[in-house]
């Protein structure tokens, strides 16, 4: 009898033990909530005095200057846009590549260590592509490649005035350059794990009536993993938009709106990194803090379509990749 | 005039050359940047790196105390951010089948795992360091806390989602109540694939920069009070490589061969310890 009672006791302990651990973990995930509102609402709040100071016009306006206290985030903006963009037009083509080559060509002995290589240099930290950006890439283009983009492409009508200007080095192509190199491990592992989800069948039927690979890259596995691909691309992208480091070495940190590709600019990221610290005034800081605000809310937007779109194709795999 | 299946084979052959290109142009890239650490970092690599603290331009010194707040505020961060990634992960595998909670967070915790790092020192800034008055130690590794968790929830539910449901049936069977079986049967059979996580966690926080620079700052001397300023490898390698001083930059070099491989012998020792745990089970 006395037993009985006392398992029951431990039954009840037993049943609140597991609320609480149940109620413990949900509070966690909640929490991650909790802490992305937080964080919009912090930025919001710390970008009040410049978004009443300014308005909408914050976002048109070029003129960045601390002295007399009048902020727009016109040339941070475009240089974020057109720095990635750049990244995406060279890391695009080679993530395929490269995906192509780790899911169909390589030899089944390489693709591991090859496929860590490139994972690898997903891990280098940004601030290494910086430093080596700056002091080795940045030469070197100057003195070898900057000269040549002007005397070739820099004398064309129309992309002409993109691409002229004084090979310094540091500059929105560098950065662009830089950040490619940055997220094409990025795109190509999501490519390669994309690649991976086509069922052999599939292939295998392709390569039976004759396909040649690349057909069947072309025609079978892309088709099918196709927002799969866009998906990682879009991850990319969001990579691209916010790194910080990696571009604040080379981009030159110059608050002005130029044609060229070669002169040097800003980005959302490089302003905060280069500024902030030593921003004085209510308006500036808040000038700063809006800034960010804007980046958070672009990635924001771009990162949500990348898992939204990979969302997708797990659902048609019936599992989330 | 070509015939069709010439042309097929062609362009097959272009295709895939071109490909190999991109891979050897992944390649490239990366043992460029290793070799060109090795060869201005080893050299700057002396002992003094290791004892002395950051010198004021123009004399020599070490890394000292930036080695020490680097270690710091990574364990720091770690410490604060792995549990409650290891809960919300839980939550995400075990308890999450219904309702709102578990996909929308699963939706926010992925956005968050790319968000732009420096957003996320701008937001301790404005909700800690505005309020405390003074960069700190504890703000920084605040900031780092906020990466880890995204990574750790992340590989925590992958992991615990491989765990076959006949391992939880059969301790529920045993009569184990539910908070046994989740902390005393899937976690540890999950354990491998979660220290993995938590080790890749580590391995970014170490070389983040970009929030370090609102919150921790830097500190050019010995410290070891997480409430104040401190210094940190990151943020003094930045502001040595971007100084005209050639003394700075060497240190720079140097303390950037520290980071690059200690964050890439993190990875592949996660990559080990994850590949001997899958191959035993």
């Amino acid at each position: 009898m006395k037993s009985t009672f006392l398992n029951q006791a431990r039954l009840k302990q037993q049943v609140w033990l597991d609320m609480m651990f149940r109620g413990l973990t949900r509070l966690s995930a909640f929490g991650v909530l909790a802490l992305l509102l937080a964080i919009i609402t912090s930025l919001v709040i710390g970008s009040m005095p410049a978004i009443e100071a300014f308005g909408f016009n914050f976002l048109v306006n070029p003129e960045w200057n601390p002295v007399t206290d009048e902020y727009g985030a016109l040339v941070p903006i475009v240089g974020t846009l057109v720095t990635s963009g750049i990244a995406l037009l060279i890391a695009i083509p080679v993530s395929f590549g490269i995906a192509i080559f780790l899911t169909e060509l390589s030899p089944a002995v390489l693709r591991r260590p090859l496929g860590i290589a490139i994972e690898l240099l997903a891990g280098i930290p940004s601030i290494i592509y910086g430093m080596w950006g700056l002091f080795v890439f940045a030469p070197l283009f100057a003195d070898h490649v900057e000269p040549w983009i002007n005397d070739n492409i820099g004398v064309l009508p129309v992309l002409g005035p993109f691409f002229s200007g004084p090979p310094m080095g540091i500059g929105i192509l560098t950065a662009g350059i830089i950040l490619a190199i940055m997220v094409i491990p990025f795109i190509a592992s999501v490519m390669r794990d994309v690649f991976e989800v086509v069922p052999p069948m599939l292939k295998e039927s392709a390569y039976g009536v004759g396909a040649t690979t690349w057909e069947v890259v072309m025609k079978v596995v892309l088709p099918y993993t196709r927002i799969g691909v866009v998906g990682g691309i879009m991850l990319g992208l969001g990579r691209a938009l916010g790194e910080t480091m990696a571009v604040t070495f080379v981009i030159g940190n110059a608050h002005e709106l130029s044609k060229s590709l070669l002169m040097p600019g800003n980005s959302i990221s490089s302003a905060l990194a280069n500024e902030f610290t030593e921003a004085v005034g209510e308006l500036y800081t808040a000038s700063l803090i809006e800034l960010g605000l804007i980046l958070f809310f672009i990635t924001f937007v771009v990162l949500s379509f990348a898992r939204l779109l990979l969302h997708k194709l797990g659902q048609r795999e019936g599992q989330v990749t | 005039m070509l015939t069709l299946y010439t042309r097929r084979r062609i362009i097959n052959a272009v295709g895939l050359l071109v490909s190999i290109l991109a891979m050897a142009f992944g390649l490239f890239w990366l043992c460029w940047i290793l070799l060109t650490l090795l060869t201005h970092g080893l050299p700057a690599l002396v002992p003094a790196v290791f004892t002395q603290m950051t010198p004021p331009p123009g004399s020599t010194g070490g890394l000292l105390n930036a080695i020490a707040g680097t270690l710091m505020m990574s364990l720091l961060g770690t410490l604060i951010g792995t549990p409650i990634g290891i809960l919300a992960g839980t939550y995400l595998a075990e308890f999450g089948q219904r309702g709102w909670l578990a996909p929308v967070t699963r939706f926010i915790n992925d956005i968050l795992l790319s968000a732009p790092s420096i957003v996320i020192g701008l937001f301790v800034y404005e909700v800690y360091v505005v309020h405390v008055r003074h960069f700190s130690g504890w703000a920084g590794a605040l900031a780092l806390a906020i990466i880890v968790i995204p990574i750790v929830i992340r590989t925590t539910e992958n992991m615990l989602r491989l765990i076959p449901n006949t391992l939880r049936e059969a301790a529920s069977a045993l009569g184990a109540p539910q908070w046994k079986i989740v902390s005393f049967v899937t976690l540890r059979a999950a354990r491998a694939g979660i220290i993995t996580g938590v080790m890749l966690a580590i391995a970014r926080i170490s070389g983040e920069t970009a929030p370090l620079l609102f919150t921790a700052l830097n500190n050019q001397f010995w410290s070891s009070d997480m409430n104040s300023p401190l210094a940190n490898l990151p943020v003094v390698i930045f502001q040595f490589a971007m100084s005209p001083y050639e003394d700075w930059q060497h240190l720079a070099w140097a303390g950037a061969l520290l980071i690059t491989m200690s964050v890439l012998t993190l990875n592949i020792l996660a990559r080990i310890l994850f590949r001997q745990s899958a191959t035993t089970h």
